[in-house]
């Protein structure tokens, strides 16, 4: 994997316990978590209830609240917390000298 | 320095590379810091006579312990205290220190290496060792006299002098080294400011409970504490005179030490040409991509990993020295453990702090000594730990952590620390209670004992609330709540009642006592409270989040720490979230009348922005559907220049005022309606609630305007006013109650004001008016708003004095400030699909 990661910015400027997103073709978007103790993850950014943006939720410890109907999940695995069921695709992603990296060809083997 | 070899040495020779000793092989060692002359001991532990030995030390100085620099700068040790290795120690192993002049040049080929005063060493085996540099943020300003770093001794030597001429300081970066650096400038006697970029102080080591815990008692020292401060220039006319924040605060300063970090010193690796990535790389022996030549310390990356802390090092001169000895062990990753030093401040973390899947948290928050202890557990093992206040156990839990001991058996007692866990307390916590005498203490803060628990139990107090209100006990901190039910459970067995309903899983208070707390200890931020009432999770969940946000917005409107990530996106994003992620927008139409002016606004907006639906709302207004997020901005800027403000359709706040066309049109119009509407939502607009709220005024009892279903609802008479309040058209349809009867507009407002500042500071978040009614009771109300006249008068001057600071458009703060990029995505990368699986 190594030197292909996809350079996507700065730390600095996703919103602690907040997401930015980024988008690949065909009207998707990847959500890039920062959580409170600076821990940064990435998930499609597609609840899988019903498609909500999982970028705006309300981020908490290492999981997000959807916006549209409040499920709850897990930021590192993208499964759907307590009782709902699902799961939301995951892309590696790390954090070096500040500058966030996505991983490309997880990104694409995750497409298969 | 007589003692150093140094570069204007007469006996040195220089151009003329001195080669080893018959017999003896030469290790140059580049870097007389920490790690490089620890390696040289470990050596010499090993076998002193393998090697002879020559150290380059950029410093002209001999080898000193460099995490001492802080209290030297804090006066609490001298230079001299903090030598590791005087010159004795050189010249008794033979050693040859060539300080004060750096390597610049390594020829691998020719092996030797080149200083800068152009003396030039053989060597056999080179060993790199140096450390790191400190990172200059690159701004404007940044080489102006008065700027440094807090590196070495010459910094200490500056801020030393600094101190001297007084005035003020600027620290830029509020990690360890920062936080070090301004204690020692505050006790030298300056004014120190710490700008911080993140939102929390030493983010890296502590989680925000212990972060908010630091800053609180840094100011209490005196020390300025600004987080989420960016620093855009350093100003100054020939030495620095100010800092300049990105959001245009300038910061005088006659000192300004940045501490924001290091990058480990690789420039003269890499120009060597040995493999470099972070830091110079080496495998477990601290060889490098050439075989001859070692590195170790700050300037390593071993296994993807680069260190700044001391005790890694330890470790890599160990597997080193072995190595060079040949008897190679290997260096295993280490894992590091911080401590802040800075007198009475005790502050200790190690490990994943952080948590993640399958993590649990362990939190002791003892509000009133000022402790807060939280321990990560994973699969019953300890994988970190913050301490602040009390760091006594930090030791013992970074020994659990490294051992990686099942700690299942004593996992109800980890928290209190190594004394109560192995062995000094019970097993089991129950016993450990019930054996506890009945004159113990349970309640520190109101001094209630177990025997008065008890008794208050026996005497019918079968819940936690009805102890609480019988004896006190656990109505304060409430970090004693565990051990009142167990006292309940162990007096009472299957008969204990449940408690009212708590916040969420976060807490073990409910909403009112939140409340009164915030108020009664004056708490004025999320992490403040969550730490004085002992939350169980590190950052709550978005159930409790927004109400806290709520809460201490309403307890203090000017000066309480809002926090955007608290909110719900609606809120956040001034518009409300749409079943597609796109976003509808609702300008306000006061009392429902709106322009031509207005009109044309919206409708070039619709065109514009491709919005593809407009309608009317229920509601009297229009709104704007199918926005996407990254167009908001735009969106808000183009209906603020027609005068529009946000609607709030999304918020827990003010919505509509409904009106009808009142006297001024209708045959049957008893009063101006429509003025009355557009004064109330003027005057109200903007005032964040516990939920949702709607007014309307309706001009005669026909009640055009659905005034008997709002939250407060005016109906006009021929001879005033009749005021209405509680009803709900949702989900359960009610029917207002009627409040009273007033003869003017102002007292209309008047008593609006009062109810809406009644109902703002004592329902629950997300409680609409309807079931809060139900629940106090109608008459409660009527005491508060009509009878009690002078408390209606302090009600409604809490509510404009609260308004101060509410009514400026969202909108028109968000169009044009620096959360405006945050709309935006981060990055496109259009050719990269992600055909997720469904
Ligand atoms: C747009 C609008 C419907 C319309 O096209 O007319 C509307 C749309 C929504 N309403 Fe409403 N309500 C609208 C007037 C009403 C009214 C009529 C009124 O205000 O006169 C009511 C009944 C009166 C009342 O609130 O008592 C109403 C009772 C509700 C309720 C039930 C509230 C309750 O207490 O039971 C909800 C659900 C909730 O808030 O939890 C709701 C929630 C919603 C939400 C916010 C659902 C959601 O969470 O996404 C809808 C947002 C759509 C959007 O993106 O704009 N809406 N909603 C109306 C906006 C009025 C405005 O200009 O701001
Ligand atoms: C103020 C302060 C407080 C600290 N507090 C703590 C603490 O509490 N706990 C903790 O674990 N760690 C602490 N640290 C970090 C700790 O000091 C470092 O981890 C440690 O010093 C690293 O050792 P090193 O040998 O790799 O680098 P250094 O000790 O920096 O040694 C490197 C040496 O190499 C020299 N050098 C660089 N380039 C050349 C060249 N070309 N030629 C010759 N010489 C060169 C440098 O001048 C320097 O003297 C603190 C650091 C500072 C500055
Ligand atoms: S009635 Fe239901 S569907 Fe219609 S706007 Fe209101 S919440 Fe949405
Ligand atoms: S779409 Fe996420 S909870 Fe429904």
């Amino acid at each position: 994997m190594i030197g292909d990661w996809l350079d996507i910015g700065w730390l600095d400027q996703i919103p602690v316990r907040g997401s930015r997103t980024v988008t690949v073709s065909g009207g998707e978007e990847v959500a890039v978590f920062r959580t409170a103790d600076n821990r940064v993850f990435a998930l499609a950014n597609r609840c899988p209830h019903k498609g909500g943006p999982l970028s705006q939720g309300i981020v908490h410890g290492h999981s997000v609240a959807c916006p549209l109907h409040n499920w709850r999940i897990a930021l590192a695995t993208g499964e759907a917390q307590g009782e709902d069921k699902g799961c939301a695709p995951t892309i590696p992603v790390k954090v070096d000298a500040g500058r966030v990296l996505l991983c490309r060809t997880s990104t694409l083997k995750a497409a298969a | 320095m007589d003692f150093l070899v140094s570069a204007s040495d007469p006996d040195s020779t220089p151009d003329t590379p001195s080669g080893p000793e018959p017999g003896l092989p030469h290790l140059v060692v580049i870097g007389n810091g920490m790690a490089g002359c620890r390696a040289v001991e470990e050596l010499i532990a090993r076998d002193a006579g393998r090697y002879r030995v020559t150290i380059f030390g950029a410093e002209p100085r001999v080898n000193y312990n460099r995490i001492m620099l802080s209290p030297v700068l804090a006066g609490e040790k001298t230079f001299d205290d903090i030598v590791i290795n005087d010159a004795a120690w050189y010249a008794d192993n033979g050693i040859e220190l060539v300080a004060g002049d750096p390597v610049a040049a390594i020829d691998r080929a020719a092996k030797t290496v080149t200083s800068r005063s152009g003396r030039s060493v053989r060597y056999d085996k080179l060993l790199i060792a140096t450390g790191s540099d400190p990172f200059i943020i690159p701004v404007p300003g940044k080489e102006l006299p008065g700027v440094i770093s807090f590196r070495d001794m010459d910094d200490v030597d500056h801020m030393l002098a600094a101190a001297d001429r007084g005035g003020s300081a600027v620290v830029i970066g509020g990690g360890l080294l920062g936080l070090e650096a301004a204690h020692g400038l505050s006790l030298r006697g300056m004014q120190v400011t710490v700008l911080h970029l993140m939102p929390t102080l030493m983010e890296r080591q502590l989680d925000e409970a212990a972060a908010w815990l630091l800053k609180s008692a840094l100011e209490a020292r005196g020390q300025t504490v600004l987080t989420g401060a960016d620093t855009a220039e350093i100003l100054g006319d020939g030495k620095v005179e100010a800092v300049r924040l990105k959001d245009g605060r300038d910061i005088p300063a006659d000192l300004v030490v940045m501490a924001v970090g290091i990058r480990p010193s690789v420039a003269l690796a890499r120009e060597a040409g040995l493999a470099v990535g972070r830091g110079i790389q080496v495998d477990d022996h601290m060889v490098t991509s050439d075989p001859d030549v070692l590195a170790v310390g700050e300037c390593v990356e071993h296994d993807g990993q680069v260190y700044g802390l001391v005790a890694p090092l330890w470790d890599m001169c160990r597997a080193l020295a072995d190595g060079l000895v040949e008897r190679p062990s290997g260096y295993r990753a280490s894992v590091t453990s911080t401590k802040l030093k800075v007198a009475g401040l005790d502050v200790f973390s190690a490990g994943d702090f952080a948590g993640g899947e399958g993590c649990e948290d362990i939190v002791l928050r003892d509000a009133s000594r000022g402790v807060y202890k939280r321990v990560v557990l994973k699969d019953d093992r300890v994988v970190g730990a913050v301490l602040y206040g009390d760091t006594a156990d930090g030791g013992w839990y970074f020994d659990l952590m490294r051992r990686g001991e099942d700690i299942s058996a004593t996992r109800d007692l980890l928290i209190f620390g190594q004394a109560f866990a192995s062995g000094g307390g019970q097993a089991d916590p129950k016993a450990a209670v019930a054996a506890l005498s009945d004159g113990a203490e349970i309640c520190g803060c109101n001094g209630v004992n177990k025997g008065q628990v008890v008794s208050c139990i026996a005497k019918g107090a079968h819940s936690l609330d009805a102890v609480r209100s019988g004896c006190k006990a656990s109505a304060s901190c409430g970090s004693c709540t565990g051990l009142v039910e167990t006292l309940l459970a162990l007096t009472l067995g299957e008969d204990v009642e449940a408690g009212p309903k708590t916040m969420c899983k976060c807490t073990s208070f409910g909403h009112d006592d939140v409340r009164r707390e915030i108020v009664a200890q004056g708490m004025r931020s999320i992490p403040e409270v969550m730490h004085k009432l002992h939350w169980s999770t590190p950052d709550g969940c978005s159930s409790c989040r927004p109400a806290l946000n709520y809460y201490l917005l309403c307890a203090w409107p000017g000066d309480y720490e809002d926090d955007q990530q608290s909110r719900f996106v609606n809120e956040r994003l001034h518009a409300n979230i749409q079943k597609d992620g796109t976003y509808s927008v609702v300008p306000r139409m006061w009392g429902g009348i709106t322009s031509p002016r207005e009109l044309r606004a919206i409708a070039d907006v619709v065109e514009k922005y491709d919005a593809p639906m407009v309608k009317v709302t229920g509601g009297q207004r229009l709104d704007i559907f199918g926005i996407k997020k990254e167009d908001l901005p735009a969106v808000w800027a183009d209906l603020n220049a027609a005068g529009m403000v946000s609607g709030h359709a999304y918020g827990k706040a003010l919505r509509t005022v409904k009106t009808c066309v009142g006297s001024e049109w209708c045959r049957f119009g008893t009063q101006d309606s429509t003025g009355l509407g557009v004064k109330l939502e003027r005057g109200f607009w903007g005032s964040w609630m516990p939920h949702k709220f709607k007014m309307a005024v309706s001009g005669c009892p026909r009640n055009c305007a659905e005034a008997t279903i709002k939250d407060f609802g005016v109906v006009c008479v021929d001879s005033g006013y009749e005021l209405h309040v509680g009803g709900n058209g949702g989900i359960h349809v009610r029917a207002t109650d009627l409040l009273t009867k007033v003869a003017s507009e102002e007292e209309a407002i008047h008593v609006a004001a009062a109810f809406v500042q009644l109902y703002r500071e004592e329902a629950r978040y997300l409680e609409r008016t309807a079931p809060w009614i139900e629940r106090v009771g109608l008459q409660h109300i009527k005491d508060r708003v009509v009878e009690d006249v002078a408390g209606r008068d302090a009600l409604a001057e809490r509510f404009w004095y609260s308004q101060k600071f509410s009514q400026d458009d969202p909108w028109a703060e968000r169009a044009s400030g620096a959360a405006r990029e945050q709309h935006a995505h981060m990055a496109h990368f259009q050719p990269l699909a992600l055909e997720v699986a469904e």
